[in-house]
């Protein structure tokens, strides 16, 4: 595996304030992304001090093989924060041809990353005409120009209309699909759920939590149930080994599992015992419901 | 170099307003020019200003350094608000983030600075030339070429001038403020300058002191000119004051301009590099 960014015992302070904690992880070429975290748990920190914005109290970063200096690494990473940052007196085309000054890069790609984000004929308007979520699509198309070794995109959707929020993340879809590796930093947890395969979960400046989307929780999962006779339903799985906790709710009882079990076999035991179901769904623990307990329990 | 240069023309010349102060500042040098026209021509009284000896090589380049140095206030409104514009408009941080080092982007500004004073120089040098050619009394290549120090005084003083304004941007981020800080910077020049005098120190070690601070010292590069007109000096010997004062420019003068403007350079480039964006 190509390491992209390595980051070692990153700390930053705000005055009394710590916004960001001996924070260390790493990311490897070609996967998905997500940093996690409430407002305020140091997102934007710690992306502000791996695109130089930010200067680190302690801890270090570097970038690829840690071998070139950081401007000249950015130049081989695409990054948006927050707000999309342009003249808002040049046009599209003179503010992406900055950029590729910039960047270092030709100006060839400009045609084709303006119609990537569907911006090509506003290309001539200036910036400040621009609704905010054309400005969010310019500033991936200008991230873009230099075809990314990373994409870093820091709540890329904050502020959008539903409409807009689709776009952006069709865009980032298509962009997934190509390979290219993304560092998503969000607090929606249910676009990190659609696109990422890693996550890195922070609280207070601290990590909770890095590694795959799947291995977050060791869970089994559970079963949403109905029957006709709910008490019936509800004694049997009491006394079932593989079940823990059992919620009754709205008519429907939720099972947690302990162990691994599909809903075949479960509706298959449950008939045997002479228990029909009218209602059998499996279902994983949602990124919401894992993050929310991760939080709450550390 | 060259592409710092590219990038901070692209963002100045895509500008209106800096477009349009800059164009102005430009015909404004290119006007002095018209001074030659001005003619009184009141019965027996004639008087024809371009005849009075102001063209003169080579005091034509005292006078019109002088001069062109007033109109540097239309460069400094660019210069502050191009650099405080990527502090409103957070663009800095976008630049640092596409790639740009800090480093980088304080040079593109400099350099940017140092054209404009070097372009300024030529202009003034031009201009002052085919003035002096087609008025001056004295045409020998020698008068001619004497006196160019104060074409290098001008330029110093520009880049000096104009590095306290790239300094004031990054300092202060709003472009009315920091115009504003400038004002206040000038007048506070003064006050500390009769402070001393008043109640620290004697009037010409007050003098003295007064020389050594920014902006004073850059007005020290180009004396003011006019008391050196003969039709002045001829008055001032009638009414028995003498206003045969020194004219020159000392070395020292130059290296007080440079210290500053090496430390305003410098301390953007800390007030940078500190800043959190």
């Amino acid at each position: 595996m190509e390491t992209i960014l390595t980051v070692n015992h990153l700390t930053k302070k705000f005055g009394p304030l710590t916004a960001v904690k001996d924070l260390s992880f790493t990311i490897e070429k070609g996967n998905v992304y997500g940093i996690l975290g409430p407002n305020g748990s140091g997102k934007s920190t710690t992306l502000g001090i791996i695109l130089n914005v930010v200067n680190r109290t302690s801890g270090d970063f570097s970038w690829f093989d840690g071998s070139t200096s950081t401007h000249e690494a950015l130049k081989k990473v695409g990054a948006i924060i927050e707000r999309p940052n342009f003249y808002p007196y040049m046009t599209a085309i003179q503010n992406l041809k900055l950029v590729c000054k910039i960047k270092e890069v030709p100006e060839t790609k400009i045609q084709e990353k303006l119609e990537l984000v569907g911006l090509w004929d506003r290309k001539d308007s200036k910036f400040k005409t621009y609704s905010l979520g054309m400005k969010q699509r310019l500033a991936i198309a200008s991230a873009l120009l230099n075809d990314p070794e990373i994409l870093i995109l820091d709540e890329p959707t904050n502020g959008l209309d539903p409409q807009g929020i689709h776009q952006i993340r069709e865009i980032i879809k298509k962009i997934a699909g190509q390979g290219t590796t993304i560092l998503l930093a969000s607090h929606l947890l249910d676009e990190v759920e659609k696109v990422c395969s890693h996550v890195v979960i922070l609280r207070k400046g601290e990590k909770l939590y890095s590694g795959l989307v799947d291995g977050m929780m060791a869970s089994y999962g559970f079963f949403e149930l109905r029957a006709a006779d709910m008490e019936q339903l509800k004694s049997f799985l009491e006394q079932y080994a593989s079940f823990g906790k059992i919620d009754s709710y709205n008519g429907t009882l939720t099972a947690y599992l302990k162990e691994e079990m599909d809903a075949e076999s479960l509706n298959k035991i449950l008939f045997e015992k002479g228990i029909v179901l009218s209602h059998l769904v499996k279902r994983k623990e949602s990124l919401e419901q894992q993050f929310l307990n991760l939080t709450k329990n550390n | 170099m060259l592409r710092l240069l590219q990038i901070e023309f692209i963002k100045l010349w895509n500008n209106r307003a800096s477009k349009v102060l800059i164009i102005s500042y430009f015909i404004l040098l290119t006007s002095i020019a018209l001074i030659a026209a001005i003619k009184f021509d009141i019965g027996p009284v004639q008087f024809h200003l371009a005849d009075q000896g102001i063209f003169n090589f080579p005091y034509i380049w005292h006078f019109n350094t002088f001069v062109a140095a007033i109109f540097k206030l239309f460069l400094a409104i660019v210069i502050v608000s191009m650099m405080a514009n990527e502090y409103s408009n957070k663009t800095i941080k976008q630049n640092l983030i596409d790639g740009f080092s800090k480093k980088e982007f304080l040079m593109s500004k400099v350099l940017t600075v140092i054209s404009f004073a070097l372009i300024s120089t030529v202009f003034v040098f031009v201009v002052s030339l085919i003035l002096g050619l087609t008025y001056s009394d004295y045409n020998e290549l020698s008068i001619i070429f004497s006196d160019l120090e104060f074409l290098l005084a001008f330029f110093i003083k520009l880049v000096g001038f104009f590095s306290f304004c790239l300094f004031l941007g990054i300092l202060v981020k709003r472009s009315a403020f920091a115009l504003g800080f400038l004002i206040l910077w000038t007048i506070l020049e003064q006050v500390v300058f009769g402070l001393l005098g008043w109640k620290v120190m004697s009037w010409p070690a007050a003098k003295r002191v007064k020389d050594f601070f920014p902006l004073e010292s850059m007005m020290n590069l180009i004396k003011e000119p006019g008391s050196r007109l003969s039709a002045v000096q001829n008055i001032g010997d009638q009414i028995g004051e003498n206003l045969r004062f020194d004219y020159h420019t000392y070395w020292y003068e130059f290296l007080i301009v440079i210290c500053w403007t090496a430390i305003f350079i410098y301390l953007s480039y800390l007030l940078l590099k500190k800043r959190d964006l």
